[in-house]
């Protein structure tokens, strides 16, 4: 079981630690700047922060043993001269990085190979440890890419990697909106994927077209690459074919809207997630704090409140602020007022870290 | 002969000392700046190599027109100031 959490906030990386049965903020990184996510490679122990400087733009630092280094950062290719894109509201699209929004671990066969998804959709493969970065040209020329749009952002974005832990040329990404798209030869080609996803934001005929699903998160279960998990931006949805066919889950007590999800890594029907109201009105239900659990494929979720603040709680839990530990017993989550919360019994009882952290972007297992 | 001169916000994530350089045009003595400090590239330049949206370049007190291209005319001792634009937060 991790004994650690990275938490990435608006205004520094803050390390999380188990001291007996206490978890205590034990260091701070970046401090002052805006950490968006991190990876732990469980393959060497390597970490890697992804920070937003603003003015400054993206940058991505990779743990060494004397502290922290920045390395390559992913970059657009040159944009054709007199070729124009636009966003859904007219404006031109830069081809440059303006966000890293996923990043993930290659396989145990590809030591060295992260994955990266950034707005504005741009999807990269680094195999030297994040020294240096490929694009994806096959995803990014795919005619299709264009249609996607932005959602969680103003520009389209890929927030959620996973890749098959038996064949790592087999990897499946989501679009925020542009649904999920898989690759079965580690990204010479792409599929869309995500039949049976419902979005309420367009019109009656494009409501079941898989490339207009907004999927806020998409998660896999490592030992039943079969089973897929997405918290949609209208509801939760499962799958048990890789992904090529969803199934709505309705009827949750408080509610199906949020952010993240995270699977059990060894048993597909079980999952977590941390609800909102609703698409327009984004807080707990009545001002409490809840994660709802599920541990039979989504037919009946435990409603778990115990630690958690139950009267006026506004926090919201962004995607990638839900972990669970790699041997499936300890969750995470930090908000976007400043609270982290541990679990050390799968989400039946949870402490409060802390209550007083910048906004949290991302909590990691490390 | 241009100086260039770096925002002071900048120095905390990468080292921008003075500088001084050969060009006709703001790219030109950018980019000879660069040569010899290329982590400092990308915090000032996006990927197209274009300046970053939230940033601003005075030549002799003028704003720079072209951020695109970075074309405008850069004369034998002239200062660039490289700062941040009050935009962006």
């Amino acid at each position: 079981m991790s004994d650690k959490i990275l938490v990435s906030t608006r205004k520094g990386l803050f390390t999380v630690s188990r001291n007996g049965r206490a978890w205590k903020i034990t260091a701070t990184d970046f401090l002052g700047d805006n950490v968006t996510l991190t990876l732990t490679d469980a393959r060497d122990g390597r970490h890697y922060a992804a920070l937003d400087h603003g003015h400054f733009g993206v940058k991505l630092h990779r743990s060494t043993a004397n502290g922290w280094e920045e390395i390559a950062v992913p970059a657009y290719p040159p944009k054709p001269e007199g070729y124009e894109e636009h966003d859904m509201w007219g404006r031109p699209i830069n081809w440059s990085t303006a966000r890293i929004w996923a990043l993930a671990a290659g396989g145990a066969d590809e030591p060295g190979v992260i994955w990266c998804g950034t707005l504005p959709g741009g999807l990269f493969r680094s195999a030297d440890h994040g020294a240096s970065w490929e694009m994806i040209r096959s995803l990014w020329d795919h005619p299709k890419r264009k249609q996607w749009m932005g959602g969680g952002a103003d520009l389209p974005g890929i927030h959620s990697i996973c890749v098959d832990p038996r064949n790592s040329k087999r990897v499946w990404i989501a679009v925020s909106t542009g649904g999920i798209w898989s690759t079965q030869d580690a990204g010479a080609s792409w599929t869309q994927r995500g039949e049976g996803m419902r979005a309420e934001h367009v019109p009656p005929e494009l409501t079941h077209d898989p490339i207009t699903q907004d999927v806020h998160c998409l998660v896999q279960c490592p030992a039943a690459t079969d089973r897929m998990w997405v918290q949609h931006h209208n509801g939760i949805f499962v799958s048990s074919d890789e992904g090529r066919t969803f199934t709505e889950i309705t009827d949750v007590a408080p509610s199906t809207f949020g952010f993240p999800v995270v699977v059990h890594p060894r048993e597909p029907d079980t999952a977590w997630f941390v609800p909102e109201i609703k698409d327009e009105k984004r807080i707990p239900r009545e001002g409490r704090l809840v994660v709802s659990r599920t541990r039979d494929g989504g037919r009946s979720f435990d409603v778990l409140t115990k630690g958690l603040p139950q009267s006026h709680a506004y926090d919201v839990v962004y995607r990638h602020a839900l972990a669970l530990d790699a041997a499936g017993e300890r969750l995470a989550f930090g908000s976007t007022t400043g609270g982290v919360w541990v679990s050390e019994d799968q989400g039946d009882s949870w402490t409060c870290v802390t209550h007083t952290l910048p906004p949290v972007y991302a909590v990691r297992f490390a | 002969m241009a100086k260039v001169v770096f925002t002071t916000n900048v120095q905390r994530h990468v080292g921008c000392p003075d500088a001084v350089a050969e060009g006709h045009t703001v790219r030109e003595v950018l980019e000879n700046v660069f040569a010899r400090n290329p982590q400092a590239r990308g915090y000032v330049l996006d990927d197209q190599s274009a300046l970053r949206k939230h940033m601003t370049i005075f030549v002799d007190g003028r704003m720079i027109r072209d951020r695109a291209r970075l074309a405008d005319a850069v004369a034998d001792g002239s200062t660039i100031y490289v700062f941040q634009a009050l935009s962006g937060g």
